[in-house]
């Protein structure tokens, strides 16, 4: 079988790509920031006293990490219309990728409030910090800093996911692919450039988040 | 290890780019042949209740291995890796209501037709929908690298906001929940709806193009073409293939099909 590649067939098609490939920039970027901040207030939970809050965000957490992100889109997608709430494809996508994220930042976040000890906590308090204070200053950021490797690969893991979002029509760079591969049977070219396109996303996405966290948290590269 | 690896994989491109004689020999030499069909596009192909495919398909494909002799391997694909799986050589044959058009032409060969189809919009009744003009501002569902996708985004206006599934079951699946508010598919597709009974019959608006089905086989197979061709003239004559299209469309094939 003879293959002989032709990227010059996608040229007709870069805008569809390009645009493809914006959406997928604009799912990582909203589902980041939305599905950390989701993270917080689900490890806050998870370690409040009220049960019932610890319980909900205990069902959250273990209902959207032990089923896959395919079915949890087609029930955002399919099934909720079924209840009357019918959602354009793209907000599907954003709404069932940060619910997502949400679940897997509350277990990295609350791993990094726990490592945070409780003789800081007293310390802080005992030097009159008010509680949001320490809990902003002295809790939330350390742990920030500790948590900073593994939540950056978690919202690239994440990105990477979002490719399934092509599966109900919302238009992003797999999608892209898929129908650019459609129109001219090219499907080594286009799942090439598709390839290529989420690597280099995935390394500046890295590079992004790797020098926020070195920005953000000058004192831990100084040593401990 | 690197060298070992290298030396496999240098290994497999050697084997992988072996010369290919004939695909109709290599079938019979075989023993098998290896034909894509449809599981998700009723009454062409879709799986019974007891799990196994059954439709105009795999009927066609099951007289196909009668005729030659050999065991059929059916393998289900659908509308967007149907041609990618037979450029690829992971099947012999395509018999998936496999319609024609030029830019398929480039890349495979086509027999003479086997079945006959028709693609249109379908919607609701309450739905005021005469000309493909009316689908200005509406969401329409369609399967991604089905002919009618090809032929829908040529004819829509540009205020239809087309939604492309990756296969049958998403686009009808997007069609009754209310996610598409057109659904543009084969009159087959929208019959079994129809026949499903529940909310959102859709009933045919405009008829979008005359369709009929073809084997889909590689280029550069001259023996395997023939050989179909006359296949198909021989069931037809023999009233084979009428009595498929009679069980599976509940219609014989039209008058000088």
């Amino acid at each position: 079988m003879k293959i002989a590649l032709d990227f010059g067939e996608l040229a007709p098609y870069a805008g569809v790509f390009a645009r493809g490939l914006w959406l997928t920039v604009q799912l990582a970027a909203v589902a980041s920031v939305l599905g950390v901040a989701l993270g917080v207030l689900g490890a806050l939970a998870r370690g409040a006293a009220h049960p019932l809050l610890r319980l909900a965000a205990g069902a959250y957490v273990e209902l959207v990490r032990n089923t896959p992100f395919l079915v949890q889109l087609f029930f955002v997608f399919f099934g909720l219309p079924a209840f009357g709430v019918k959602l354009s494809a793209e907000f599907a996508a954003f709404l069932a990728l940060t619910l997502n994220l949400g679940a897997y930042a509350t277990e990295i976040v609350r791993a990094g409030l726990e490592s945070v000890s409780r003789g800081q906590r007293m310390a802080a308090a005992s030097l009159g910090l008010r509680p949001a204070q320490v809990f902003a200053h002295v809790v939330l950021k350390p742990a920030f800093a500790s948590i900073w490797p593994g939540l950056a690969s978690q919202l690239v893991l994440i990105m990477l996911g979002s490719a399934v979002v092509s599966q109900i029509a919302a238009e992003d760079l797999s999608y892209a692919a898929n129908f650019v591969q459609s129109r001219n049977f090219r499907a080594f070219e286009s799942y090439i450039a598709a390839t290529l396109l989420y690597l280099a996303l995935a390394v500046a996405m890295r590079q992004a988040l790797v020098a926020l966290g070195r920005r953000l948290f000058a004192w831990k590269a100084a040593g401990r | 290890m690197i060298r070992i690896l290298c030396a496999a994989l240098a290994a497999t491109l050697v084997f992988t780019q072996s010369a290919r004689a004939d695909a109709l020999a290599d079938i019979k030499k075989a023993g098998l042949v290896r034909v894509a069909v449809p599981q998700d596009f009723p009454p062409f192909g879709s799986v019974g209740k007891d799990m196994r495919p059954q439709g105009y398909d795999i009927d066609t494909a099951a007289m196909v291995g009668k005729a030659l002799g050999v065991k059929v391997e059916i393998i289900p694909v659908d509308s967007g890796n149907r041609i990618p799986y037979l450029q690829t050589r992971k099947v012999d044959l395509v018999i998936s209501s496999l319609g024609k058009n030029p830019e398929r032409e480039k890349v495979i060969d086509f027999s003479a037709a086997y079945a006959p189809f028709f693609s249109g919009a379908f919607a609701p009744a309450d739905l005021k929908i005469a000309t493909v003009a009316d689908l200005a501002g509406k969401a329409v569902g369609v399967t991604r690298g089905a002919l009618e996708d090809i032929e829908l985004t040529k004819i829509a206006p540009a205020s239809a906001d087309i939604k492309r599934f990756e296969n049958n079951n998403a686009t009808i699946s997007a069609y009754l929940a209310g996610q598409v508010q057109v659904l543009v598919s084969g009159n087959v597709v929208a019959a079994a709806i129809a026949e499903r009974g529940g909310p959102r019959k859709p009933e045919a608006k405009f008829v979008i193009k005359e369709s009929p089905c073809y084997i889909g086989l590689n280029k550069g197979e001259p023996a395997l073409l023939a050989w179909l061709n006359e296949f198909i003239a021989r069931a037809k004559k023999s009233g084979e293939l009428n009595a498929v299209s009679v069980k599976w469309l509940h219609a014989p094939l039209p008058a000088g099909f």
